[in-house]
């Protein structure tokens, strides 16, 4: 079979997110629930999770979760991490066999900590040397692919409904405080396990509905910072963007949202506002980092959430909140599965985002 | 009357469950399950919970009411019927609409009433009780979409872009229309006697089944966008 990136074909898509703004614990049940009713925007070719908070344990260590193909490969890839990092903990992450996720590759482990001497020789923060380390995994060691990077949170993910993968990976054994999901209809690339959602950069993860026309001129241009799209699909393009203007440029996430779904001229010139010519400054600063085309997507991060649509706003998204959880999924069915009572119940517009944190010290 | 929870059934049995219905249906702890009563030619379908996208599409005949709130594509090329929606619905209500009438208490999501259309006695109407998303009637080309903006929460009845690409058909919004920017291709003008002749039924309509007073709102201004000739995008594409 020729993997993602090897051939291109020509989605529906569901995402669901929920999270505790005071830190609160649930386990992976509640967000694997959700997907049933979406059932249908998927077609089986992919689905995953990212919870964050679930490795209390290990917080202060990135936890890298890698595919392999064959035992080769992670001999290959674990003599470079050896190099490079003290790795407190190596271990096959648990899974459940069932029947209806098949093909599984080798599915590891790392809880890792950069060495204090490579880093000062190299002269790289902690997080650039990681992500730098990730991408070289990821396009020069065949068989190998990281999919998981940060510290206190992991994506998992496979080919099959989102539904059984969150059964294969025993995410009732997890506890977070945000959970994101995604189900997949690929529509341009084949499916393969690495290309499923969530695409996690360090802290940073992505699930996305939709299907992004600018996905060429974003890559190109997120290019020159090293960041590698591997895999064709838009999703990658995303979570590198946000990676770039979160961490790189120091952006907040209002700023990165008008970035990414920059309101038109017209909209902008409508009222003269300081906000908006803050809009338009941010347009013209990052042109080439317009996301244009259909998508919802629900980035991820350490101690928060963000939901974004297109500005045209060409797929759904709706949010729902009680007490102290917030909701986010492509169908309202979904947030009625996660909270039967759920209070307020709102479609955010389109570029519009929606920002989720947890409380101060609530974590 | 036949009654189905919809917890034990997917979308395919339950639509087969209103489908072979001899009488009127009400379906309990709706939850996502889409199409429900597509293409159905009479009869009641009550509905508690949330039903999924595509709810009534070719609708053809009788009454699809939702006591909550509805997903996308609400009454997608319906034909004839009403839909009577108490909650909000989702994007794209009445999606290429051809006849009947869907009334929505709250609030509508993006592009609702896109591309509607009307021939000869085939007159679809939407009411909206609340305020609608951005691209409401893009590319209207018949029908009668009514927002009446009775929503609390301050914020503007219609988004941005509203009636891009009309070229037929009527779009009324209670109030005057100010601080709204249609597209130049259109014109708004003040309700006229004969305008209000035809949607008052529709009117009355809403505030019966939604128990909302039918005198204060007929007291209400209101306005009226049409295109504003009968080829409003003459030459934009090629001279015809």
């Amino acid at each position: 079979m020729q993997k993602e990136g090897e051939v291109r074909i020509p989605s529906g898509c569901a995402i669901s997110a929920m999270i505790s703004k005071s830190g609160k614990l649930c386990n992976g049940e509640k967000i694997i629930a959700s997907m049933y009713p979406m059932h249908d925007r998927s077609n089986g070719l992919g689905g995953g999770f990212a919870g964050y908070g679930i490795y209390p344990e290990y917080k202060e260590f990135y936890a890298l979760h890698v595919f392999y193909d064959d035992d080769a490969s992670r001999v290959e890839c674990e003599k470079f991490l050896k190099e490079n990092f003290e790795i407190v903990k190596a271990e096959i992450i648990p899974i459940r066999k069932i029947p209806e996720i098949t093909d599984v590759p080798m599915i590891w482990r790392y809880f890792v900590a950069p060495f204090a001497s490579t880093l000062s020789r190299l002269q790289l923060d902690e997080k650039e040397f990681v992500a730098r380390c990730v991408m070289r995994i990821n396009t020069l060691y065949k068989g190998a692919y990281v999919f998981s990077s940060g510290k206190n949170m992991g994506a998992f993910k496979a080919v099959g409904f989102p539904e059984d993968v969150g059964r294969f990976y025993r995410l009732e054994e997890y506890e977070g405080y945000s959970w994101t999901a995604h189900g997949r209809y690929p529509t341009n690339t084949p499916g393969w396990w690495g290309g499923a959602h969530p695409f996690a950069l360090l802290d940073y993860s992505v699930v996305h509905n939709g299907e992004i026309s600018s996905y060429d001129a974003n890559r190109r241009y997120i290019k020159m910072f090293g960041y590698k799209c591997t895999l064709q699909t838009d999703t990658e393009v995303i979570t590198y963007i946000a990676d770039y203007l979160l961490r790189r440029q120091g952006l907040t996430l209002e700023e990165t949202a008008s970035v990414i779904a920059a309101p038109f001229w017209s909209t902008l010139d409508a009222h003269n506002s300081e906000e908006n010519q803050q809009r338009a400054y941010l347009r013209k600063i990052f042109p080439s980092l317009l996301i244009t085309g259909p998508f919802s997507i629900v980035l991820g991060f350490s101690g928060g959430l963000m939901a974004l649509n297109d500005r045209l706003k060409l797929r759904s998204m709706v949010v729902g909140e009680k007490d102290d959880m917030c909701y986010i999924a492509s169908e309202e069915a979904a947030i009625r599965v996660m909270e039967p009572e759920v209070e307020t119940v709102y479609a955010p517009a389109g570029g519009e985002p929606v920002i989720v944190r947890l409380q101060e010290g609530s974590f | 009357m036949t009654s189905i929870n919809a917890t034990e059934y997917e979308f395919a049995g339950l639509n087969e469950l209103v489908h072979n219905a001899q009488d009127d249906v009400a379906i309990v702890n709706c939850c996502g399950q889409r199409f429900i009563a597509a293409g159905m030619k009479r009869g009641r379908v009550t509905i508690d919970g949330v039903p999924g996208n595509a709810l009534g599409a070719y609708l053809t005949g009788g009454e699809i009411i939702v006591h909550g709130n509805a997903q996308d594509a609400v009454g997608d090329t319906m034909n004839d019927g009403e839909i009577v929606i108490s909650g909000n619905v989702g994007d794209a209500v009445g999606y290429a609409m051809r006849g009947g009438a869907i009334y929505v208490r709250g609030n509508a999501g993006y592009r609702a009433g896109i591309h509607m259309k009307e021939y000869k006695s085939k007159k679809p109407v939407i009411v909206i009780g609340g305020r609608c998303g951005s691209f409401l009637g893009e590319y209207q080309a018949g029908g009668r979409l009514i927002v009446l903006g009775l929503h609390q929460d301050g914020r503007p009845s219609v988004g941005n872009f509203p009636c891009t690409g009309m070229h037929g058909g009527k779009l009324i919004l209670r109030g005057d229309g100010s601080g709204v920017k249609f597209p130049v291709q259109t014109k708004v003008s003040e309700l006229t006697a004969e305008d209000w002749e035809e949607i008052a039924p529709y009117l009355h309509r809403f505030c019966e089944v939604f128990g909302v007073d039918y005198q204060a709102l007929s007291q209400e201004r209101f306005c009226v966008v049409t295109p504003d000739s009968q080829n409003p995008y003459k030459q934009m594409y090629v001279a015809n």
